[in-house]
C-alpha cells in the first residue's frame, strides 16, 4: 500500500538535507508532510495530526540537530518522542485500595473485546497480584454474552456473577456488595457494548456508575478503530469520567493510531493492552513501542535509534554524574537499567564514569542478563515498594516472585544489589565531597562480579 | 450538472423511501458534517476558496484513507476544471460522479445472494469483534422472509458462548443450527453443515466462523481448509464469501480484506455498525483496491437492521445528505 513509497520517500529527503546544524520551518517542512501522512495511515484523527504536527513544529524549530545526522531524522526523532511522552504517563497504574475490594467497570462499543478482556484482567488479578476476584455479567443484551463470561470465569478460576437478565444496575450492585460481604478484593463488570450515541444505554451506564462508583472506569478501544474513535471516547468520558483506556488487538497489524487521538484530546491514559487470545495476552501498555508502531516505519525507527545513541553519549555524562549524587530508589536504579539497555550494552554506560576498569564480554553478558531478571522483578512491584524497598517483607516478596515468575532468591538479589549500589553511591559521594577524582581504592561496580 | 448521472441510474436500482430513511437515520452525523461544514464556507452558492481542504478534512475524517482522498481531490479539481463549474451545489454533485465512479467500475453491482445452486453456501468471515454472529442471524431472516429454507452451520468453536449465541439465534429463527464440541476442529463442523444441507435439500447454508485477525497465518490457512472440505462436499462451495467489516474500522480494514481475500475469495462485504457515528469510509477503499463490493450494511441491533448495500444512497448520505 501507501507505505512502501512512504519509506522510499523518507529515504530521499533524508538524504537531500545532510549538514544542517539547526531546525528550520524549511528544512522540516517536507518530513513533516511525511509524518503527517504516516499519522493519518495510522487512523490518528485528522485534526489531532494537524495539532499534533504543529505543536512539534513549534517545539523544535531552532533547535539544534546532533552531530551525524541532519533535521530530517532530528525531527523523526522528536516526534517520536512527543509520541511516547504523549503516551506514557504516570497515572497509567491501577491504583488498588487496600482496605476493601476495587471495582472495576469496562465499557466501551460493540466488539471491541470487553469480556475476554474482562476476563484476562480477572486472571491478571487473581495471578500476578494475588486478588480474589468477581466477574459479573452486566451485559444482558447480547445472546450468550452471560455463557461467554460465565465459561471465561471458570477458565481464570474468578468467581462469576449473573442475575440472568435482572437490570444491570442491580447486577452491579449485588455484586459489589458480595465482594465487600465475602472479603473479595476486587469486581469487575462486563457491560454490554453500547454506541456512544445510544442515550439509553449510556444513561444506564451512568447509572451504575452513580450506583456502585467504580474505582476504574476503563474505555476499550480496538487497535484498528478509525477516525472515529475520538467522538467515542470523548462522549464516553464527558458521560462517564473514564479513569483510563485499554487498547484492545493490537496483535494485529493495525497501527492504532487511536491512541494518540485519545490521549491527546481526552488526556484519558492507556493502562493496559490486549496483544492475544489467550486469557494471559494482557499487558502493561508500552508507550515506546506504541510510537514505533504508529510511526510505522522499521528502516525509519533504526535511524531515530541511531539518534538516539548519539544524545544519549552527552545524556549519559550526565547520568554518570546523577547517579553518583542523588538519592537512589529501585526506580533510579530501573531508570538506569532501561538506559542501559537501549544501548545495548553495559560498557558504553560504565566508560562514562571514570576510573572505571575495562570489563570482560563475558562479564557483560552475565550483567544484562542479570539486568534483564531486575527489570522483571522491579515491574512486578507496586510504586510504593521502589520507592521504599525497606517495606519489602516476606508476604510482599512471595507475591512479586509470583507476578514475576521468579524465585524470592531471585527477589532478595535485587534487594541486595540495590543495598549495594546505594551504598556506593553514597561511598561515591563522600569520596568526592573530600575531594576526590574517580572511583574511591576498592570501589566495585555492582553487577560486574 | 450529473456527468455520469447516467451510469449512476444504469448501474444502481431505486430504492424505496424506507431505505432512504433508514440510510438517513444510519448517516445523519455525516450528514451533519458535510452540509454544515460545506455550506457554511459560502453563502451564494459560489465555490469557497477553502473548499478543497475542507474537502479533504471531510473525507479523511470519514477514513476513506489518505492515498484515496488525494486521488479523489484530484480528480474531482480536474472535473471541475474542464467542466468550468462553478457553483457549489455542482461541485458537490460532481464530487458524487467522481466518487461513484471510481467505486463502480462501471460494473453491475448487486447485493443480493443468487440462489443459483441448491444449496448455496455462504461462508462468512472477518476478525474478531465485527458482528458475524449477529449478520449471519440477519441474513438468515432475510432469505426466511424470502421464503426460502436455511440452516446455520456454528464453525466457531473457539470462542466462549460463540456456539450458544449461534444457537440462540437458530431458536429465534426456528431453524436448523450444526455444531460441533467446543475446541473440535471448525472444518469438520462446516463439513457436517454442507453434508446436511444438502441431505435436507435447504437453499441456503450458512457457515459461521471464529473471529480472526489477519495476521495469525494458522487460522487463516484455516479458513482455506474449511472452504476446500465444504467443496468437497458440495462442488463449487461455497458460493459466496462474505468478510464483514466494523465500520468503525480505519486503514487496516483494506489490510484485512486482502489477507482474507488471498485465504479464502471473498465475494463480497458486510459493514456492520453502520448506525452509529463512523462513516464506514473504508469500503471506498477496500473497493478501490481490491474490488471487493459491499453486498449489505447493519444498521443497528435487530434482526430487521441489514439493507441492501446501495452506493448511490450512501455517497448522498455521506456528501450531502439529501
Amino acid at each position: 500500500m501507501a507505505f512502501e513509497s512512504l519509506t522510499d520517500k523518507f529515504k530521499s529527503i533524508f538524504k537531500k538535507l545532510k549538514g544542517e546544524s539547526y531546525l528550520t520551518e524549511k528544512n522540516m517542512d517536507e518530513m513533516l508532510k511525511s509524518i503527517r501522512l504516516a499519522l493519518l495511515d495510522a487512523d490518528v484523527n485528522y485534526k489531532v495530526v494537524k495539532e499534533f504536527v504543529n505543536s512539534v513544529k513549534e517545539k523544535a524549530v531552532g533547535q539544534e540537530v546532533f552531530k551525524k545526522v541532519n533535521p530530517s531524522q532530528m525531527i523523526t526523532k522528536i516526534v517520536h518522542d512527543e509520541i511516547e511522552k504523549l503516551l506514557g504517563s504516570d497515572d497509567s497504574e491501577i491504583k488498588y485500595p487496600t482496605s476493601r475490594p476495587i471495582v472495576i467497570m469496562l465499557c466501551g462499543l460493540q466488539g471491541t473485546g470487553k469480556t475476554t478482556t474482562a476476563g484476562k484482567l480477572a486472571k491478571y488479578l487473581q495471578e500476578k497480584l494475588n486478588k480474589k476476584t468477581i466477574l459479573a455479567a452486566c451485559d444482558i443484551y447480547r445472546p450468550a454474552a452471560i455463557d461467554q463470561l460465565e465459561q471465561i470465569a471458570k477458565q481464570v478460576n474468578a468467581t462469576f456473577f449473573s442475575l440472568g437478565k435482572e437490570n444491570p444496575v442491580t447486577i452491579a450492585k449485588q455484586a459489589k456488595e458480595k465482594a465487600f460481604n465475602e472479603h473479595y478484593d476486587a469486581v469487575i463488570l462486563d457491560t454490554a457494548g453500547r454506541l456512544q450515541i445510544d442515550e439509553q444505554l449510556m444513561e444506564e451506564l451512568l447509572n451504575i456508575k452513580k450506583e456502585v462508583t467504580p474505582d476504574e472506569i476503563l474505555l476499550l478501544v480496538d487497535a484498528a478503530s478509525g477516525q472515529d474513535s475520538i467522538n467515542v471516547a470523548l462522549e464516553f468520558n464527558n458521560k462517564l469520567g473514564l479513569t483510563g483506556c485499554i487498547m484492545s488487538k493490537l496483535d494485529g497489524d493495525a497501527r492504532g493510531g487511536a491512541s494518540l487521538s485519545i490521549r491527546h484530546l481526552t488526556n484519558v491514559p492507556i493502562k493496559f493492552a490486549g496483544v492475544g487470545e489467550k486469557l494471559t495476552d494482557l499487558d502493561a501498555f508500552h508507550p515506546d513501542r506504541m510510537a514505533d508502531r504508529i510511526l510505522g516505519m522499521g528502516d525509519i525507527v533504526s535511524l531515530v535509534e541511531k539518534v538516539q545513541d548519539e544524545i544519549d553519549e552527552d545524556e549519559m555524562k550526565k547520568e554518570a554524574d546523577k547517579m553518583m549524587t542523588g538519592e537512589f530508589t529501585l526506580d533510579d536504579m530501573l531508570a538506569q537499567m532501561k538506559k542501559v539497555k537501549r544501548l545495548g550494552s553495559l560498557s558504553g554506560i560504565l566508560k562514562m564514569i571514570p576510573g572505571m576498569p575495562s570489563i570482560s564480554d563475558e562479564q557483560k553478558e552475565r550483567a544484562e542478563q542479570e539486568m534483564k531478571n531486575f527489570e522483571v522483578i522491579i515491574n512486578s512491584m507496586t510504586k510504593e515498594e521502589r520507592q521504599n524497598p525497606s517495606i519489602l517483607k516476606n508476604s510482599r516478596k512471595i507475591r512479586i516472585a509470583k507476578g514475576s515468575g521468579k524465585t524470592s532468591y531471585d527477589i532478595n538479589k535485587v534487594i541486595k544489589k540495590y543495598e549495594q549500589m546505594k551504598e556506593m553511591t553514597k561511598k561515591l559521594k563522600q569520596y568526592r565531597k573530600s575531594g576526590g577524582k574517580g572511583l574511591p581504592p576498592g570501589f566495585n561496580f555492582p553487577g560486574m562480579k | 450538472m450529473g456527468l455520469f448521472s447516467f451510469l449512476k441510474n444504469k448501474f444502481s436500482k431505486k430504492e424505496s423511501s424506507n431505505t432512504i430513511l433508514t440510510y438517513d437515520k444510519g448517516l445523519k452525523k455525516a450528514k451533519k458534517a458535510f452540509t454544515d461544514e460545506i455550506n457554511s464556507l459560502s453563502n451564494d452558492d459560489s465555490i469557497p476558496s477553502n473548499y478543497f481542504d475542507k474537502l479533504e478534512e471531510i473525507l479523511l475524517e470519514a477514513d476513506i484513507g489518505v492515498t484515496l482522498v488525494t486521488d479523489i481531490i484530484n480528480n474531482l479539481s480536474k472535473v471541475i476544471k474542464e467542466n468550468k463549474i462553478r457553483s457549489l451545489k455542482d461541485a458537490n454533485e460532481a464530487l458524487i460522479d467522481v466518487m461513484f465512479k471510481d467505486y463502480s467500475k462501471e460494473e453491475q453491482l448487486l447485493s443480493d445472494i443468487k440462489f443459483d445452486n441448491k444449496p448455496t453456501v455462504l461462508l462468512v468471515v472477518g476478525v474478531n469483534g465485527v458482528g458475524k454472529t449477529t449478520t449471519i442471524a440477519k441474513l438468515a431472516n432475510r432469505y426466511l422472509k424470502q421464503g426460502k429454507s436455511v440452516m446455520l452451520a456454528a464453525a466457531d468453536t473457539f470462542r466462549a458462548g460463540a456456539i450458544e449465541q449461534l444457537k440462540e439465534w437458530g431458536n429465534r429463527l426456528h431453524i436448523d443450527v450444526i455444531t460441533g464440541e467446543a475446541n473440535s476442529d471448525p472444518a469438520s463442523v462446516a463439513y457436517k453443515g454442507a453434508k446436511l444441507a444438502r441431505e435436507k435439500n435447504i437453499d441456503l447454508l450458512i457457515v459461521d466462523t471464529a473471529g480472526r485477525l489477519q495476521t495469525k497465518v494458522n487460522l487463516m490457512n484455516e479458513l482455506a481448509k474449511i472452504s476446500r472440505v465444504i467443496s468437497k462436499e458440495i462442488p463449487n462451495a461455497p458460493h459466496e464469501t462474505f468478510l464483514v467489516l466494523d465500520a468503525t474500522t480505519g486503514q487496516n480494514g483494506v489490510i484485512q480484506a486482502k489477507a482474507f481475500n488471498e485465504a479464502t475469495k471473498i465475494s463480497g462485504a458486510v459493514i456492520t455498525k453502520m448506525d452509529g457515528t463512523s462513516k464506514g469510509g473504508i469500503l471506498l477503499a477496500i473497493r478501490h483496491d481490491l474490488n471487493i463490493p459491499v453486498r449489505f450494511i447493519g444498521l443497528g441491533e435487530g434482526i430487521d437492521d441489514l439493507k441492501e448495500f446501495d452506493i448511490n444512497q450512501y455517497l448522498h448520505g455521506l456528501c450531502i445528505g439529501e
